[in-house]
């Protein structure tokens, strides 16, 4: 019977969702990046890493659709390989930060007084150290790998989530239906967890879209200061701030990369608009 | 009929800046199975405090509660749990007292699921036969309560309230945020249950025309005390506290011709922030004497009439 209603919900979510044409735009933007990504040695037309030192900073011909880096490098290729790191680096750093950032800001919000004190406060300490600065520290510390980068970013980016959390808990927790929860015995866990969160998501939701664009390029700076992926991995963000130093001559090398980031970050952005008024029964969409 | 609820002495102060506010200054009353209470006064006169002190939503500064012969001043964790089993709340405003996100059927089984004695099946069925109950179609069950009128949404308030199956519930304040003509017909069936079930009520209200139809007994409260207490019919009968006239003085008659004397009240409430220790009242009380002072003590001026007021006899 649960499963039954369950199932019910998900599929009102999908029914209310499939209205959106943007959000269904975002949704299969982001699944065919996805599905890029986990196929890419095979849809990759090239090694990422072969090198052809005629072909260096080749126009875009049939044999390189996208044109070549400077050292003869298949752009397309690059891309390709690229959205493997690139996507991880943006989904999982910031779904670690979003969720250790959300539990933070729950608590404090919805328990406030000294609980509240000590973690605004601690806080306040973890920002005031230059996010970037702090991010590489870390990153260091765990030793120069992909999966440390995400982690790194993910930590670094905790504080943004908690305070915007702890400032839309605040104006949910004092309505009368919490305290009409108490009053039929729900316990803090489940007040937390079933009315507060659920209810002061809405500029989550925006603010974690837009994180991921924010961690893709992040993690490409971890890369250029050779932390994150070690070359010649290809990473969007390392690829475009390789394309700057060209740019006058081949803007298409920083360009395409570019492309790519803003395609995952507006299908992540549209999809989660979608979401949050999905998820919302107050909106008749 | 045995006493179900009995206050001694309750208070609730809240720490403000300016110093302690007392809500609720020591209330004393006890309620019998079955029956009404109805607790009026204006705003900010602590008839919600009260409410939700004894349900311990608040704790209270001092005071006993006793429910069913029992303590339960300080329940501890397991007893609340029980407790809350008998004793229930409707809230005012039913706009804000629902989750928004909670179809009608998922706010009236919460308290099942946490209670978590029936099985899935169980609680299907019983949030049916409790949306039967208080006159929702089950058509509603997936419906959001922004989806409905006022009087709906209370009525999953009630659903929710009667879902433990409690003898007693606190309603504070439940028809003031809906239409008139949804009032009654919510008033109608809060009656219906308490006849059906034998539910006890403390009827939370300022609207005085309600509170004679369905009380029987009537507390007037001004400032966190008891100025009047007494029966329904005997306290539009024989009012005998300066404050309860000017109240009832105030109720609109439907007749043009009826030229009511109406009492006004002038000056402002005195502050609930560390009051004078004598009558609350007395900065607006046309009778005010040197001796109102002093600190005011309830008398039974009847058998069951009390008033807190020591010129009740001088001023008839």
């Amino acid at each position: 019977m649960k499963k039954t209603r369950k199932k019910s919900k998900l599929k009102d979510l999908w029914r209310r969702l499939k209205r959106n044409k943007l959000a269904v735009a975002g949704l299969v933007v982001l699944i065919l990046l996805i599905i890029i990504a986990i196929a890419a040695p095979l849809l990759a037309p090239y090694s990422y890493s072969m090198q052809d030192s005629k072909a260096s900073y080749a126009a875009a011909s049939p044999d390189h659709l996208l044109g070549t880096d400077k050292l003869g490098r298949d752009l397309l290729s690059r891309l390709i390989i690229g959205a493997r790191a690139s996507l991880q680096m943006g989904t999982i750093a910031v779904a670690i930060a979003a969720t250790i950032g959300i539990a933070i800001g729950a608590t404090a919000g919805y328990f406030g007084g000294w609980t509240d004190n000590i973690c605004m406060r601690f806080l306040d300490i973890y920002q005031s150290i230059p996010m970037l600065l702090l991010c590489i520290t870390l990153a260091a510390i765990l030793g120069p790998s992909l999966q440390n980068a995400i982690i790194a970013l993910g930590v670094c980016s905790v504080p943004g989530y908690a305070r915007l959390m702890r400032a839309s808990v605040l104006t949910v927790r004092d309505k009368e239906f919490i305290e009409s929860a108490r009053a039929v015995n729900a316990g803090n866990a489940r007040i937390i967890l079933r009315h507060v969160v659920p209810n002061s998501m809405a500029p989550l939701i925006v603010e974690i879209t837009m994180g991921v664009g924010s961690c893709i390029l992040a993690g490409s700076l971890l890369s250029f200061v050779g932390l994150g992926v070690q070359p010649p991995t290809p990473e969007w963000g390392t690829m475009i701030a390789e394309g700057r130093n060209v740019m006058r001559e081949h803007p298409t090398l920083a360009l395409y990369p570019g492309v790519c980031v803003m395609l995952s970050v507006l299908a992540c952005n549209l999809l989660g608009d979608g979401l949050r008024d999905a998820l919302d029964p107050r909106l008749k969409n | 009929m045995a006493t179900l609820l009995e206050v001694r002495d309750l208070k609730k102060y809240f720490k403000t800046n300016g110093g302690m506010l007392h809500a609720v200054d020591g209330i004393n009353f006890s309620l019998e199975e079955g029956k009404t209470l109805g607790v009026v006064g204006e705003s900010g006169c602590g008839k919600s405090t009260l409410g939700r002190t004894i349900l311990h939503l608040l704790d209270p500064t001092d005071g006993r509660i006793f429910f069913d012969g029992k303590d339960i001043t300080n329940p501890g964790r397991s007893e609340m749990h029980r407790l809350r089993e008998e004793m229930q709340i409707i809230f005012q405003d039913p706009y804000s007292s629902l989750d928004p996100r909670k179809s009608v059927s998922e706010a009236i089984m919460e308290p099942l699921k946490i209670q978590g004695r029936l099985s899935k099946d169980a609680m299907i069925a019983e949030t049916r036969m409790l949306m039967d109950t208080v006159g929702l179609a089950t058509r509603f069950e997936n419906t959001y309560p922004h989806e409905l009128d006022g009087g709906r949404r209370q009525r999953i308030g009630i659903a929710r309230a009667l879902s433990l199956t409690p003898k007693f519930i606190v309603c504070d304040e439940p028809v003031s945020a809906l239409d008139v003509s949804i009032q009654a017909q919510i008033i109608n069936l809060m009656l219906d249950l308490q006849e059906e079930r034998g539910l006890a009520y403390m009827f939370v209200t300022h609207d005085l025309s309600i509170v004679k139809y369905i009380s029987d007994d009537i507390m007037v409260m001004y400032l966190g005390q008891m100025v009047e207490k007494a029966s329904a019919d005997e306290l539009f009968r024989d009012t005998r506290h300066p404050y309860t006239k000017a109240l009832l003085s105030a109720i609109p008659v439907p007749d043009i011709h009826n030229k009511t004397k109406r009492i006004l009240l002038h000056g402002e409430i005195t502050s609930p922030i560390n009051p004078e220790p004598g009558c609350r009242f007395m900065a607006r009380c046309r009778y005010a004497a040197e001796e109102c002072s002093q600190m005011q003590t309830l008398e039974e001026c009847s058998p069951g009439h009390f008033v807190a007021c020591c010129r009740y006899k001088e001023i008839e």
